[in-house]
């Protein structure tokens, strides 16, 4: 299946779960927050969270800024 | 200075908030940060790119800065409100500083999303600090919706071009029963000062320092001219008058020691 993990489309095999994606894309753990399809989903459940077909994914953290 | 700076629940040692943006490396960061004095500092939130490593929250954490995420680059209020959830998720801190943009040439907000966005995060449970335009009565549509503060800009995030129009600035500190911060625009020590004259309760700036030639001397500059400029408008200033008025009397009119 398809996904857009932080603009990007990339074949992930059906399933997948999102803790998986996450692990997938970053080392880092704190600090960081994840939205699928425009809603936040807490740490407590990436593990637990199936990820379908065109989901669109949003891995963000901290920068310097403002 | 004689009262301490409270915003929502609570207060700071500092009325001057920095942002992170523009530093050339983290460790000239840190010693403008130290300099500063501040104890809240803006950070940006951005997509992880592969290979990422966190270091300016290990950075505030060390100092002990408070973190205040923004919402930088948002265009309409559900990108705003989302960033802000997110940033919350991944600080663990519901205060925000709402930036909901008009476009990338002039950074101006946008006041429509602005109040949309504000409401809703409001509504949320955030302690909603928005950068909002230079016009009393888009801060008071924001104090009325229940923002912990209002910060209008000054100039164009960047520009360095101080305070375009005082006379506003000072309508809206005048107004205000919540914190009023000068965000954006502040080039020198004189207009950090001047925020503060009009009535102003802090300065948030970041450009200015970060990228300065000695980023870590003009930070210190900037803790000074926002002490001063608040300390002379707790003094009182001397009313401006058309012609002098000698301060050497023409006899002897010394009150007796």
């Amino acid at each position: 299946m398809r996904v857009t993990i932080n603009g990007e489309l990339r074949d992930v095999p059906s399933g997948l779960l999102l803790a998986d994606l996450i692990a997938q894309h970053t080392d880092i753990r704190s600090g960081v927050a994840v939205a699928v399809d425009g809603e936040v989903v807490p740490r407590t459940g990436w593990s637990a969270y199936v990820l379908e077909d065109g989901a669109v994914i949003e891995i963000l953290t901290a920068v310097q800024g403002g | 200075m004689a009262e301490t700076f409270t915003i929502g629940d609570r207060s700071y040692a500092s009325r001057l908030i920095m942002g992170t943006g523009g530093a050339p490396s983290i460790e000239i960061l840190r010693e403008a940060l130290i300099a500063s004095g501040t104890r809240l500092t803006t950070v940006a939130m951005r997509r992880v790119a592969a290979g990422t490593r966190g270091s300016i929250l290990d950075l505030l954490a060390e100092l002990e800065i408070d973190v205040l995420p923004n919402t930088a680059g948002c265009l309409t209020a559900g990108d705003a409100v989302l960033t802000a959830r997110l940033a919350r998720e991944a600080l663990g801190t519901s205060w925000v500083k709402l930036e909901v943009i008009a476009d990338e040439r002039t950074l101006l907000p946008d006041p429509i999303e602005l109040l949309d966005a504000a409401r809703t995060l409001v509504d949320d449970g955030f302690t909603v600090l928005p950068y909002t335009n230079d016009d009393p009565v888009l801060a008071r549509k924001l104090e009325d919706v229940g923002c912990a503060a209002v910060m209008p800009l000054g100039a164009p995030i960047g520009s360095g071009l101080g305070i375009r129009n005082p006379h506003n600035i000072e309508l809206i500190a005048e107004a205000a029963r919540v914190p009023v911060i000068l965000d954006a625009g502040i080039g020198s020590a004189s207009d950090a000062a001047l925020a503060m004259e009009l009535g102003c309760a802090g300065v948030l700036l970041a450009s200015a320092v970060t990228r300065s030639q000695q980023p870590a001397l003009m930070a210190a500059a900037m803790r000074d001219a926002v002490a001063a400029g608040y300390a002379c408008r707790a003094a009182g200033r001397i009313p401006v008058r058309r012609f002098a008025l000698a301060s050497s009397p023409s006899r002897d009119e010394s009150p007796a020691f």
